[in-house]
């Protein structure tokens, strides 16, 4: 069981004050309204997943932390912003990508979805850190991550395998 | 049609504090006509300058933030206008320094260059004015009252080649520049205590 309580709770003691966001069925149905709801947060509505990883990197020389929250075909449609804005320029974007498709309980890279298959191996090639969360305990490695992240400037990606509750 | 570096001098003469995100030719000639560590030139993909510009707009509500955008450049990112309008900020102007061509890469046309009207599109997307000038002398006597106005803005400036500048790409796109950038940021953050908190 994954709950988007989890996710929030994990995101505020990160301090992650912005998300940007594109709507994901994976995540558009409890982590969202959780997120907007609160008022804690500022959200930001994307019309393309790349813009958001630009704010994520504009935020940032602002001094502020923020989260981009995606599907994992708008990461796939954001890898030259990923390559040139993100990892070339050390911007330290942390997203959430929300793997539509995937089976629960499945590595990614099993899944009968092409699409979500490749992500890992993306962003492998691209050495993009990653970590699956998927299930409640998972969550505990979102403030740790985050934290290294903005230590060593880079982009990560916590990948959403189910949907969160 | 005003020659580009000419046109950039003139905002130059009347530049404050303002932050200043800029690309390709523009960021090349803006380096040498206004040097200062509050430029942003550190965009990394093509068309990236106007969402770069919102993070910073949103980040520090307190300064202005000038977008020096290319038409190329917009129209691979022509959805940024709808976010920025509805993210509503109030202290960004987007100037796109019109040329009707990809210069950098040789000088191939725009697609529909001469027909698209980029000041009707950001109205269509919200933002609360547009202005269009292809005369320098009547962009220098509205210049003042653009800068004070609110945002978001646009403001469309036909422009030609004019002065060559020596190309700097190492201070286009070093991390030694962008650290400096965050650093001058900071130091106007530590000049208004209520905006001081905790640097990431």
């Amino acid at each position: 069981m994954l709950e988007a309580k989890k996710i929030v709770e994990a995101l505020k003691r990160a301090a992650i004050e912005f998300v940007i966001f594109l709507p994901d069925r994976v995540t558009s149905h409890h982590l969202l309204p959780a997120i907007m709801a609160d008022p804690y947060f500022r959200t930001v509505q994307i019309c393309k997943e790349d813009e958001g990883v630009s704010i994520c990197s504009g935020l940032y020389v602002t001094g502020h932390r923020a989260l981009l929250l995606i599907q994992h075909t708008g990461l796939l449609d954001s890898v030259n912003a990923l390559r040139g804005v993100a990892v070339e320029l050390k911007n330290p974007v942390i997203m959430m990508v929300g793997l539509l498709g995937k089976e629960p309980g499945i590595k990614p890279k099993e899944a009968k979805r092409y699409g979500v298959r490749i992500v890992e191996p993306l962003l492998d090639v691209m050495g993009i850190g990653h970590e699956l969360i998927e299930e409640n305990k998972d969550t505990e490695k979102i403030v740790p991550a985050i934290e290294e992240t903005y230590r060593n400037p880079s982009p990560f990606v916590f990948l959403i395998g189910r949907e969160p509750l | 049609m005003m020659k580009r570096d000419e046109c950039l001098k003139v905002l130059a003469q009347r530049r404050r504090d303002e932050i200043v995100v800029a690309v390709y030719k523009a960021a090349q000639e803006w380096i040498h006509i206004s040097p200062s560590d509050l430029n942003y030139t550190f965009t990394g993909a093509m068309g990236q300058g106007s969402s770069h510009a919102l993070g910073i707009a949103l980040g520090r509500p307190d300064k202005k933030v000038i977008v020096l955008d290319g038409d190329g450049s917009l129209l691979m990112n022509l959805g940024s206008l709808v976010t920025i309008a509805h993210a509503g900020c109030e202290n960004l102007i987007h100037m796109v320094l019109e040329n009707g061509t990809y210069e950098t890469t040789g000088g191939t046309p725009i697609p529909g260059a001469g027909r698209i009207s980029f000041a009707k599109i950001a109205l269509a997307a919200g933002y609360r004015e547009a202005y269009e000038f292809d005369n320098l002398e009547e962009w220098e006597e509205n210049l003042p009252a653009i800068l004070s106005e609110k945002g978001p803005i646009m403001v469309v400036l036909k422009v030609i080649p004019g002065t060559e500048y020596p190309e700097n790409f190492r201070r286009l796109y070093d991390l030694e520049y962008r650290e400096a950038f965050r650093r001058a940021l900071m130091d106007t953050k530590k000049n208004n205590p209520s905006l001081v908190r905790e640097q990431n």
